[in-house]
């Protein structure tokens, strides 16, 4: 047992390999439920037990998926833990079940979860695949919460439903920026994270596909260039 | 030799199983659970539409508050005395109009004509709350309501004024319209346009949800509501909704009753 490995397994997609902001998955959650904190922090528990249970299962009987159908399977497993999750908050959280509605069904389809599944549990031990199932799922959530955080905060002047900065609708002094309790919002700070990460670390900074090529006057060019 | 036909058929069928094992289970065990909070959920909508809820406070304590009373819907009139006794004891005071739809025995399948708000079976008893003032007269009726929109039925309460033609509330606890169009039934600014609405003039239903915004100097004002950009469909079928509901078939013949009791 390497505990580096699996050290590695849960803390490097939070900033190093994170799904959102390096792999850019798992946008389409991510813009839909993060207007408010609440209901977000229950899709971040949701998707990080989906994703690292499929991992689980998944590494388990690894060895045993015929590779002509494993696309299928690995979506079967990951489909009934969603059902089983979305179940679980209709019994015990409804109030929130019902804001989030389809965003949790969607968690089938979430790039996420089906990514990891495929590229590492399908390859990886049980415990270190539930590992990386849980960082990435940590991963996602951390990025989840800091947009949720500035959503709410600056758009509705409230955190968890408590209220931080008095709206001037309610006689206080913050004049809401309704901007930010539409999706596009988040579009925009997902960016700046992004921009912010990558500033950090210049290493995640991808290579342009097709740079530019430099501009060259007729004295640079060889002779053999010109044809002459 | 994982690739061999017999173990991908064992591997799917073994997968399939187990998964729905599980995904059963889940379901069947949660059942008790989710009923009791989809309850929950709609005696909400019933004092929110009621204009009384207090989030603070126990729910099924504050539903006590309203008096549910019967309405028989082949002949208008309130269930009282004897026929009340009966229907309640027939139930043991668990009745569900929505479940009595289904059954043959006490709904009554409309005809294309009468059926404008499309719910194909009228159920013959339905269940609505008065809500009283502390002197005993009445204060709100909150009465269900239900008609097809775009995708499937909207299934809601809508209260009435003591003088049974204002608006008070409508809440919608059940609807599958399309998120973000449709299903703006749901948005608070919307329903906050219909308190004080008029259904009826010259005792005619013409509460109507319109296609685009109310001019502000409408004549007809009071008998119009906004309707939602991008559903013009669930905005005609909620105006068909009122349309039938508050119709002779509905709930027209007891507001007399009533205001003969208050």
């Amino acid at each position: 047992m390497n505990l580096n490995r699996y050290k590695e397994a849960l803390f490097k997609p939070l900033i190093d390999e994170n799904p959102i902001t390096l792999q850019i998955l798992g946008i389409c959650s991510a813009l839909a439920v993060t207007n408010n904190l609440t209901v977000t922090l229950v899709m971040c528990v949701a998707l990080t037990s989906v994703c690292s249970f499929s991992n689980l299962f998944i590494s388990l009987i690894r060895n045993h998926i015929p590779s002509s159908i494993r696309i299928i399977v690995q979506m079967t497993i990951i489909a009934s833990l969603v059902i089983v999750v979305d179940e679980l908050l209709k019994a015990y959280d409804y109030e929130t079940s019902k804001k989030l509605s389809v965003f949790v069904g969607l968690i089938i389809t979430n790039c996420i979860v089906m990514g990891r599944a495929e590229a590492f549990a399908m390859k990886e031990k049980p415990l270190l695949s539930f590992f990386d199932g849980l960082g990435n799922g940590l991963g996602y959530s951390v990025i989840l919460i800091g947009v949720a955080t500035i959503r709410e905060l600056f758009g509705a002047g409230t955190l968890m439903g408590y209220e931080i900065l008095p709206l001037v609708s309610n006689g206080g002094w913050y004049m809401a920026n309704n901007l930010l309790l539409l999706p596009p919002s988040s579009f925009i700070i997902i960016g700046l994270f992004i921009w912010a990460i990558r500033s950090y670390k210049p290493s995640q900074v991808e290579e342009d596909d097709f740079a530019l090529s430099k501009h060259r006057t007729s004295e640079d060019l060889t002779k053999r260039e010109l044809n002459v | 030799m994982n690739d061999s036909i017999v173990k991908t058929l064992g591997v799917a069928f073994a997968i399939c199983l187990i998964c729905s094992f599980v995904v059963s289970s889940t379901a069947v065990s949660l059942r008790d659970m989710q009923n009791e909070n989809k309850a929950n959920d709609k005696r909400m909508k019933i004092l929110q539409a009621a204009g009384i809820f207090d989030a603070s406070k126990d729910i099924k304590e504050q539903f006590e508050t309203l008096e549910p009373k019967y309405i028989d819907f082949n002949s208008g009139k309130l269930l009282t005395g004897s026929s009340l006794e009966e229907f309640l004891s027939e139930h043991k005071g668990d009745y569900d109009q929505i479940a009595a739809t289904r059954d043959s025995n006490y709904s009554k399948s409309l005809s294309t004509s009468e059926d404008i708000a499309i719910i194909k079976n009228r159920e013959n008893v339905g269940k609505f709350y008065l809500l009283r003032n502390e002197d005993n007269s009445i204060n709100k009726v909150i009465l269900p309501v239900r008609g097809y929109g775009l995708w499937g039925t909207l299934f809601g309460y809508i209260s009435i004024e003591n003088d049974f033609n204002t608006v008070a509330g409508l809440e919608f606890y059940e609807h599958k319209e399309t998120p973000g169009l449709g299903a703006e039934v749901d948005n608070p600014k919307w329903k906050a346009l219909w308190p004080g609405k008029q259904l009826y003039r010259d005792d005619e239903v013409v509460l109507e949800v319109i296609k685009g915004k109310v001019p502000e100097d409408d004549a007809n004002l009071a008998y119009k509501v906004d309707g939602l950009s991008g559903a013009t469909i669930t905005s005609r079928g909620v105006s068909n909704m009122i349309k039938y509901w508050f119709s002779d078939s509905g709930y027209a013949n007891l507001f007399s009753e009533l205001d003969y009791e208050s």
